[in-house]
């Protein structure tokens, strides 16, 4: 790995940059530290973080730009006549960039000299065969212009990281001379270097952001490219679920009606076991239980939270799944044909939400003031009376928004669905049928064979974004609602 | 307001005496006892689904700790070599001599049973290739005698576990009923036998067709990598932006917008962020797919949040006069935080940080995305680095693929994979309980 | 009787309506109340005044048994609610309270509208057969509770939404909507203005009419304003009991005396 040696050899330039930098400023105090502006571990931060610092940004720039910089230059030399029906540039590239992976292994392995895949006279019906002799994955015949772009593809590339290697190293370099003559005894070490560090907390504390544009622009340009070969009508209003696996384009109907009415549905079941059952046991908790009770239901109720979805998802396929259709199938009352269905998916989801939703309700509950039970009280109320007529009106907001945060769990939830509800898509009311969800439609797409540039991949990425819009929409509602309801007793 | 133009309180409104409980009192008394009764029924049935939860892991996962194995002493002798390599099939003759010996075992014990080749290798699989390859590798124990543990087939092993019965056997080419006699006179005879199952705990996953050579070592090494991924990337990330946020953050919109996007995405589902990670570290950057790199590095933007909102929590809980003392020596605002407010902050930081840990290890929809399931993880990574960045499998992802095979043989193992990978959240959850009693420390 | 004043308050041969005998309470270890005695009137307002701390509140909770809900309180000794022991094993705390209403120190109005609010002691005692019998109760005691004519246009506002001195009338007009007999009112005008205080404190005179009310109060102005006896607390002591007039010209403690002059609070 080139990048991890570059990374090593910036960070043995800094070490040294640090002695370096350290030694100078004691040279210049005339071997005295006190006479130095900072302490002398400064002098040598400084240095150090100069070297680090703007070589990494540089390599991290760099890795970013040159994929797109090699790409538009490529993409430019396939002419239009080399772009098939029905295909698309994205698709030919896709081709490309495979093909130049195909030959960098092969000149890896041996199997192709250096000037043999630079060779732009090479017949491109003898490199498919020999890149597929090479256990190599290579889709169709290499045509020529592809093959031609592959092999610049390849040069190009070669040539950056190459450039990179030497502009990094130089960068750092330079960067510890220049803080290296910068370093006397007057010098404010300290709060350069503290001014750096400042900006490197920034830094990691901007990945958030970082994280969500990358969220929101990997959903939106798949989107994108997604509704240029699929209607975006019949992917918003279509009832019918059915991806073609073999062809490409025209032959799927891919409406996501049927998904979101199965997530719908599932989350409903779900919420259904989870919201009575939470809810009382957060009233017994906080408003009954004894310390003693307390202090051993909470936390075994909390264990429910611990465990790992894929362990619910085990649970729904192997025990929960078999259990309904005992009862329910065909030897007893004949409802249900499978063992994964919407019940079978939703009362697991349902008692994995029990702790969510019971946590987040004894908060809010607790958080009602004792003068309002002490009012109600001293008029007479029983306790009962109390809880049913004060707290819970008072806890209201709070508790509807603990809800809707438990059903954006619900909804953005996948392993389960995955293992427990089924794969057929289906729009129907008998909650024993099997059915699907966004979630699980998210993964069957992308876990097939489907090329990652035909709509029947990309079509999980618009699942995706409806998915993360539903689920953040609900997210900010409900923490809006649980916000309002904390002020309200503040 | 005079009063002349109200009624006098009407008496009698109320029982006369306190203690005689009027019809309302009763009811209302009863209403209370059935609101009660609610709570505990909520939180019995809550606790019923953990204890049904545990105890169909518990059951269902504990045989696959166990094995069926025949074991067998076996003595070649270099003739005995030389004569079955020397025949055309040469495998049948390792295995008549194995079935010869196994016959001679079974009369020491004065135990007759009819059984031919075909039962043998319904049972065990080719014997006679097994065998002959042990040889080939190991020419000096030529001679000696060796105990042979030969696994047995998987529906073999379903009939010692209780998955497989007489009633509900169907005779085909993988097991008849005559075979299950044999079984029972090798278990009187003390050959066929069960034995802890070291292969699952430190074995890599098999094909699709033998459930019983599928181990979970090899994921394990896998989510090992990712968590080191994690933990070397989110500790210091998520230290450093809590920090940034605690203590420096100005209060402007950049500061705010920060916030929000932390607050948003923890609630984001995490399949979303699987789907990040394939468009952008797959698709964008051309990292290697099922890489624990690639996991590590998902995963470590899921747990981000959960670590920043622990760590800021930590922080805060350090109180303002430690940073006012060594502010007021004359350290600055940085070495004041560094110097105190982070070590005091620490044992809750490190809390925080396995309970995300604990979190990203029992993670698996992002997985599926890149590429970690459906994939055979057939063995452990050629070195340290290379831990990183070879195609392997994660401990949840390994189960998932268990669970979606068509075997049912598989589920035990799937069963069995959740008991270590709880067994390994439960050790880190009591690490970070253990560590919150120790050092919490009240203000 | 409201043309009663202040000068002839020493008006006696009143039946004694709560009558607590050698009451101590105790919270966990702490022994909160000693050896407390006192006998309060009907129809007469008592306030027990004392410096902070001194275990006035407590007692008046122990009056409708709300210390209950706290786990560690214990109370012992008779405490007698026309003769009946409160404390008798056999007595339902809810009924009790419906005959001993409470007001607390901050005005704690449920966020609910103002008609519900008043309604709800009512409906949970089912002390209306219909709308319009709710509707009259309802209006009754909003006008005992002198806010009726502030609120009457909006009944279904949120209580919340009142001042404080009318959430305090509110709260007020929400006991003396289940018809007790008893009103405990525990430092009521403490989180108030003094306009809206005079206002409580001129209602508490009218409410003498029909109720006893027993008032805690940190002010000794306050007391002497309103009560026509006060009990003096000290260290969970219950230092002196007698006319208002009394104590406060002529009492006969030195303790209550330091306190009254200012030397101890």
């Amino acid at each position: 790995m080139p990048i991890i040696w570059l990374f090593l050899i910036v960070i043995a330039i800094s070490a040294i940059g640090y002695l370096l930098g350290r030694s100078r400023a004691l040279q210049s105090a005339g071997g005295d530290s006190r006479n130095l502006h900072s302490l002398p571990t400064f002098y040598g931060a400084n240095v150090a973080l100069k070297t680090v610092i703007p070589a990494f940004g540089l390599l991290i720039v760099w890795l970013l730009v040159q994929p797109l910089y090699v790409n538009s230059q490529v993409s430019e030399m396939i002419p239009d006549t080399a772009v098939k029906e029905g295909s698309s540039r994205s698709l030919v590239m896709a081709e490309v960039r495979r093909t130049a992976d195909g030959l960098n292994n092969a000149v890896a392995r041996g199997l192709l000299s250096e000037t043999e895949a630079a060779n732009p006279n090479a017949d491109s019906a003898e490199v498919t065969q020999l890149l597929k002799e090479a256990g190599q994955v290579v889709t169709s015949d290499i045509s020529k212009p592809v093959l031609l772009a592959a092999q610049k593809h390849r040069v190009m590339n070669a040539t950056g990281y190459s450039v990179m290697t030497v502009a990094i190293i130089l960068v750092a370099l330079a960067g510890a001379v220049f803080s290296w003559f910068q370093t006397h005894s007057e010098y404010r070490a300290r709060n350069v270097v503290e001014q750096g560090v400042r900006v490197l907390l920034l830094a990691a504390a901007s990945i958030a952001i970082l994280t969500t544009i990358g969220i929101v622009l990997s959903l939106v340009f798949n989107t994108w490219e997604f509704f240029k070969l699929y209607p975006a009508s019949e992917f918003f209003f279509g009832t019918t679920w059915a991806p073609s696996f073999s062809g490409r384009g025209g032959a799927s109907d891919l409406g996501i009606i049927p998904l979101l009415w199965g997530t719908f549905y599932i989350s409903l079941v779900a919420l259904l076991v989870a919201v009575p059952i939470g809810l009382f046991a957060a009233i017994y908790l906080s408003e009954y239980a004894s310390p003693r009770v307390r202090a051993f239901a909470k936390p075994l109720l909390e264990v429910l939270a611990g465990i790992p979805t894929i362990v619910y998802g085990l649970f729904a396929l192997l025990t929960v799944g078999p259990l309904l259709l005992g009862i329910f199938g065909d030897n007893g009352l004949g409802w249900m044909k499978a063992g994964t269905a919407v019940m079978t998916a939703g009362l697991v989801m349902g008692i994995m939400l029990i702790p969510f939703v019971s946590s987040l309700s004894d908060d809010i509950i607790n958080a009602v003031p004792q003068a309002m039970r002490d009012g109600s009280y001293g008029l007479g109320a029983t306790q009962s009376e109390t809880i049913r007529q004060v707290v819970l009106p008072a806890a209201l907001p709070g508790i509807v928004g603990a809800i809707l945060l438990a059903a954006s769990r619900a909804i953005g939830e996948t392993m389960i669905v995955v293992l427990g509800a089924g794969a057929a898509a289906r729009l129907d009311l008998n909650p024993f049928e099997a059915m699907t969800t966004v979630t699980a439609k998210i993964v069957s797409q992308l876990t097939g064979d489907a090329d990652f540039a035909s709509p029947e991949a990309l079509v999980a990425f618009a699942l995706g974004m409806t998915l993360f819009v539903l689920t953040l929409g609900l997210n900010i509602f409900a923490l809006y609602i649980v916000r309002k309801y904390r002020e309200q007793y503040e | 307001m005079t009063d002349a133009s109200m009624q006098s309180p009407e008496t009698g409104r109320h029982a006369v005496s306190l203690t005689a409980a009027d019809p309302r009192t009763i009811k209302r008394a009863n209403a209370e006892k059935r609101f009660r009764a609610y709570g505990i029924i909520a939180i019995a049935t809550g606790l019923f689904f953990l204890i049904v939860l545990f105890a169909s892991i518990l059951s269902q996962g504990i045989p696959a700790f166990q094995r069926t194995v025949v074991s067998v002493d076996f003595t070649l002798t270099p003739q005995q070599q030389e004569e079955a390599e020397g025949t055309l099939f040469k495998t049948k003759a390792y295995s008549d001599l194995f079935i010869a010996e196994l016959n001679a075992e079974l009369a020491e014990r004065g135990i007759t049973v009819d059984f031919d080749e075909a039962a043998i290798e319904r049972l065990l699989g080719k014997v006679g290739g097994t065998i002959r390859t042990f040889y080939a590798d190991n020419p000096d124990k030529l001679g000696e005698p060796i105990g042979f543990d030969l696994t047995a087939s998987s529906r073999v092993d379903g009939y010692f576990k209780g998955r497989v019965s007489r009633d509900t056997l169907q005779d085909s080419r993988f097991l008849q009923l005559s075979d299950l006699d044999l079984v029972d006179a090798l278990e009187e005879a003390g050959i066929i036998k069960q034995v802890f199952n070291w292969p699952f705990i430190t074995g890599a996953d098999s094909g699709v067709d033998n459930p019983g050579g599928a181990g979970i070592g090899a994921s394990v090494v896998g989510s090992f990598f990712m968590m080191l991924v994690v933990l070397g990337l989110s500790l210091p990330i998520g230290v450093a932006a809590s920090i940034y946020l605690e203590e420096f953050a100005p209060q402007n919109k950049f500061t705010d917008l920060i916030e929000v996007n932390i607050s948003n995405l923890a609630a984001v589902p995490s399949i979303v962020f699987g789907i990040l990670g394939l468009a952008v570290f797959i698709q964008f950057m051309h990292l290697p797919q099922s890489a624990p790199l690639v996991g590590g590095l998902v995963l470590t933007l899921m747990t981000l949040p959960t670590i920043i909102i622990s760590t800021r929590a930590s922080l805060k809980a350090v109180p303002p006069s430690i940073r006012d003392a060594a502010l007021g020596v004359g350290a600055s605002k940085m070495q004041a935080v560094f110097h105190h407010v982070l070590p005091l902050a620490a044992p809750g930081i490190l809390t925080g940080t396995i309970i995300g840990l604990a979190q990203a290890l029992g993670e698996t929809a992002p997985l599926l995305l890149i590429g970690m399931v459906g994939f055979v993880a057939r063995g452990y990574p050629d070195g340290f680095l290379a831990g990183f960045t070879e195609p392997n499998s994660a401990m949840p992802a390994q189960i998932y693929t268990w669970a979606a095979r068509a075997d049912v043989g598989f589920y035990e193992k799937a069963w069995g994979g959740i008991i270590i990978l709880l067994m390994f959240l439960l050790t880190m959850n009591i690490i970070a309980i253990i560590l919150r009693r120790r050092f919490e420390r009240r203000w | 009787m409201n043309d009663m004043t202040r000068v002839e308050r020493a008006v006696d041969s009143k039946d004694i309506k709560i009558a607590a005998n050698n009451v101590q309470v105790y919270y966990g270890d702490t022994h909160a109340i000693k050896d407390v005695d006192v006998k309060i009137e009907d129809k007469t307002v008592t306030a027990f005044i004392g410096p902070s701390g001194c275990g006035k509140s407590t007692f008046l909770r122990c009056l409708n048994r709300m210390n209950d809900t706290i786990d560690i309180c214990r109370v012992q000794g008779d405490i007698l609610l026309d003769g009946e022991d409160i404390y008798d094993k056999r007595v339902d705390p809810v009924q009790l309270r419906a005959k001993v209403g409470m007001v607390f120190q901050k005005p704690n109005p449920f966020p609910k509208s103002i008609y519900d609010n008043v309604a709800y002691g009512p409906r949970i005692h089912g002390l209306a057969k219909n709308k319009a019998e709710l509707d009259e109760i309802v209006e009754k005691s909003l006008r005992r509770g002198a806010i009726w004519d502030e609120v009457k246009d909006r009944l279904d506002a949120p209580g919340t939404g009142l001042s404080g001195g009318q959430q305090q009338r509110l709260c007020i007009a929400r006991a003396v909507a289940t018809e007790p007999e008893v009103l405990l009112m525990d430092e009521p005008c403490s989180a108030l203005d003094p306009i809206a205080t005079a206002q409580v404190e001129e209602l508490i005179d009218e409410l003498r009419s029909r109720y006893s009310v027993v008032i805690v109060t940190h002010s000794m102005q306050q007391a002497a304003r309103v009560s026509q006896k006060t009990a003096f607390f000290h260290l969970g002591n219950l230092v002196e009991f007698g006319e208002t007039g009394q104590i406060f010209t002529n009492p006969e403690d030195s303790r209550t005396e330091s306190y009254i002059t200012g030397r101890i609070g």
